[in-house]
């Protein structure tokens, strides 16, 4: 048995692979954020991408030996991750990435969190108790998560932290500058009466002044219901709102059912890079979310 | 809101003992003023506090959200839009803000049989541990308190404590108590205490994450249902691309298939070695092979009143495979899952047998099922599984006993459909074709798990 191990052992070695600062993100837009900033000097991999429901996947053999290996992981937190992140932390063995340790940086700590909830019940669906955790919808969250991550990727790797505050102040010019462009293009959204599908939405809806009149699903977590979609087209009637919103993981068919007997278009927006052919970085990603809401709203 | 409090109480107070000691009316005079005074003070507080909340609301309306886009605004505000420390739920200050995570799962069931379940009995595989079939009627399953938090930066510890009926009396068992390291290098970690054994697939899952109510038979007539035990047990993942984890447990053989603490309270031990990937982003797997030798000191199975006595070395192997489908790995909306587990056991001893006294015993058994579980639309799914187990003959001494196996092979089919409002609750519909344990019966039943609380990450 001992030299089965040692075999083993042996065999295993040589497929060690030697990189630079390896970072595992549980959501693509944390991916493109780390990669933005680290450039070659960090080797990237998301656990879900944008057609994955993140509340929902599964503590996946291949993602445990990804944290067993991490450097730093970067996940949006505020329990987004609690159904599969503490089984892979379990089951990783990985010291260095334990919530609490440098190597952990929950992206949510370090925005303003909206919907914080006094007290909580499950009566209530599946709320977070620390607030809602889809931050990455706006652009100014982004930029406070890229300064958090930029100064802990100098930490963990000082050799290059030059070379990451640079990039730093490379990424925030050109972020800034696009913030300022895309809140010019978006302000004939503001006061625009939203339906969405999940409570994902608010952080994008606070930045463009969007107003969300309701969600499909009756509870958060809760998919939608017949009884509930039928009072919803009570409730808005002929265009009582502007636009039905959802992310690409979620079923088209609440949504386009709703604006069938509405006339409210429906637009799916990618809620994080990848989520669309446009959205292929965090730039087109922004890009592409105000362009759907323009054409959909015809402005 | 105190002061008002406050205010009422003191009223009440004093309403209740004016009678007593108000003699005159004086007195009472006074105490009127008094209490106009009190109000009037009050009532200014109040007033000034309202006007602090106004401004406060105001203050808040001012607040991000509301700024309006400006070109060269947003350098300034990200730097002055201060990250808020971790708010969480109006947090509480004193001695239980370290509790540790509390979850109550409870589950129940309706059953039903055609034949009389205590007849119940598996030719050749007489059963041992918590193995057997459901309660006939209505029953309260097993109702577990799961407790779980770190302990220091080090370590980490779980408990789970079911309450169950036994023989009509309410017991509070120890089902899990464990600690476990958090900081090994080298993908180690340690777990000591009491835990289900990592061996096989279903072996380490609770009741509650089962796909059907009851265990496989395979897992009933070999592991008493699930092999949980004290000791040690050793888990090192290599730092691969792939997923290779390998284990080793040593135990202390108090509990079916082991039993009596044998070899001075350490009467078994596991090897298990798992393996797994995805295949493009819709599917992933997981194989794991598990090797438990167990020695048992006068381990009872069969009847209660009059059970078989096994003195000896019991050796399985087991072989296990779960392939889970999900388009894009989006397994919210639709989903299926595959899974299929071996099982080998050489058990060699002796038997003490009531009426026949003690006899060698040494045979071959093999056991296996298969189950398909599919979720077309959210919250629903339905599911299939086949069981079946195998035995050589023991030998012509064992004619007649529950230990000699029946010409045809034990085998099994059930059918399930469960309902999920949320991850936090499940009604479940079985149905289950049995000769096995019977020859040839129809079971029908209805299951409910729900959750209350902190509720951990489930395995793959």
């Amino acid at each position: 048995m001992k030299n089965t191990i040692l075999l083993t052992l042996l065999l295993i070695t040589p497929l060690v692979t030697q990189a630079d600062l390896r970072i595992f993100a549980c959501e693509p837009e944390w991916e493109a954020l780390a990669r933005e900033l680290g450039g070659e000097k960090v080797d990237v991999s998301s656990a879900t991408n944008a057609l994955q429901d993140p509340h929902y996947i599964q503590a996946r053999p291949s993602l445990i030996s990804k944290v067993r290996r991490a450097d730093l992981l970067i996940c949006s937190g505020a329990q987004l991750e609690i159904g599969w992140l503490p089984m892979l932390l379990k089951k990783g063995n990985n010291p260095k990435v334990m919530p609490g340790s440098e190597g952990f940086l929950e992206a949510s700590q370090f925005v303003k969190r909206l919907d914080v909830a006094e007290s909580v019940d499950r009566s209530q669906g599946d709320v977070h108790p620390q607030g809602n955790p889809h931050i990455q919808t706006d652009p100014r969250n982004m930029l406070l998560v890229a300064e958090a991550l930029s100064k802990r990727l100098a930490e963990l790797d000082p050799a290059n932290a030059d070379s990451y505050q640079n990039t730093m102040a490379d990424f925030r010019e050109r972020w800034t500058a696009a913030i300022a462009e895309w809140d010019k293009r978006a302000a004939v959204l503001r006061g625009k009466r939203v339906i969405a599908h999940h409570k994902s939405w608010v952080y994008l809806e606070n930045w463009l002044g969007l107003v969300e009149v309701a969600t499909l699903e009756p509870l958060p977590g809760i998919p939608p219901t017949a009884s509930h979609l039928s009072n919803l087209v009570q409730q808005f009637g002929h265009k009582g709102a502007d636009f039905i919103i959802r992310a690409p993981y979620q079923s088209d068919k609440p949504s386009e059912w709703l604006s069938e007997r509405t006339g409210i278009p429906a637009v799916m927006l990618p809620s994080t890079v990848g989520g669309s052919e446009q959205a292929t970085d965090l730039f087109s990603w922004f890009d592409d979310i105000i362009n759907r809401l323009l054409t959909a709203g015809g402005l | 809101m105190r002061n008002q409090v406050l205010v009422i109480i003191c009223l009440c107070f004093v309403g209740g003992m004016a009678p007593a000691w108000a003699q005159t009316d004086t007195e009472i005079d006074a105490l009127r003023a008094e209490l106009r005074q009190m109000r009037a003070d009050y009532e200014s507080r109040i007033a000034e506090l309202e006007r602090r909340l106004d401004e406060a609301e105001k203050e808040a309306g001012e607040q991000p959200g509301a700024i309006e886009p400006q070109d060269d605004e947003y350098v300034m505000q990200a730097d002055t839009w201060q990250p808020e420390p971790a708010a969480g739920p109006a947090a509480s200050r004193g001695d239980n803000v370290m509790n540790p995570a509390l979850g109550v799962i409870f589950q129940g069931y309706a059953w039903s049989y055609g034949d009389d379940p205590d007849n119940y009995q598996i030719p050749g595989f007489p059963l041992g541990g918590e193995a057997g079939p459901l309660p006939e009627g209505l029953s309260l399953g097993e109702t577990e308190i799961d407790i779980s938090a770190n302990v220091d930066d080090k370590f980490t510890a779980w408990l789970t404590l079911p309450i169950v009926i036994e023989d009509g009396d309410t017991v509070v068992e120890i089902e899990e108590a464990w600690a476990e390291t958090t900081a090994l290098p080298a993908g180690l970690s340690l777990r000591m205490g009491r835990f289900y054994s990592n061996i096989g697939y279903l072996n380490g899952k609770h009741s509650h994450a089962w796909d059907f109510a009851d265990q496989p038979l395979v897992y009933q007539a070999f592991l008493g249902n699930q092999y949980l035990d004290d000791g040690l047990q050793f888990r090192w993942l290599a730092p691969t691309d792939f997923y290779l984890e390998l284990g080793a447990e040593i135990l202390r053989g108090d509990r079916y298939p082991a039993g009596g603490a044998a070899n001075s309270g350490v009467g078994s031990y596991t090897l298990h070695l798992r393996t797994g990937g995805d295949v493009g982003y819709s599917n992933s797997w997981q194989a794991g092979l598990s090797y438990l030798q167990a020695d048992a000191i006068d381990r009872a199975s069969g009847s209660e009143d009059d059970p078989l006595l096994f003195t000896g070395q019991t050796e399985m192997l087991m072989a296990d495979f779960v392939w889970k489908w999900a388009p894009n790995g989006n397994n919210r909306q639709r989903n299926f899952i595959f899974q299929a587990e071996y099982m080998w056991q050489n058990e060699d001893g002796s038997y003490q047998l009531p009426g026949l006294g003690t006899l060698p015993y040494d045979n071959d058994q093999r056991g296996w099922y298969l189950q398909a579980v599919f979720q077309p639309v959210p919250r629903w799914r339905v599911g299939f599984r086949y069981d079946l187990l195998s035995s050589d003959n023991p030998g012509p001494a064992y004619a007649d006993t529950p230990l000699m196996p029946t010409g045809s092979d034990p085998y099994r089919y059930s059918l399930m459909t469960d309902w999920s409002n949320s991850e936090f609750s499940r009604v479940r519909l079985q149905y289950t074709y049995d000769r096995a344990g019977f020859d040839g019966d129809s079971q029908w039943g209805l299951q409910y798990i729900y959750s209350i609380g902190a509720h951990g990450a489930h395995s793959f």
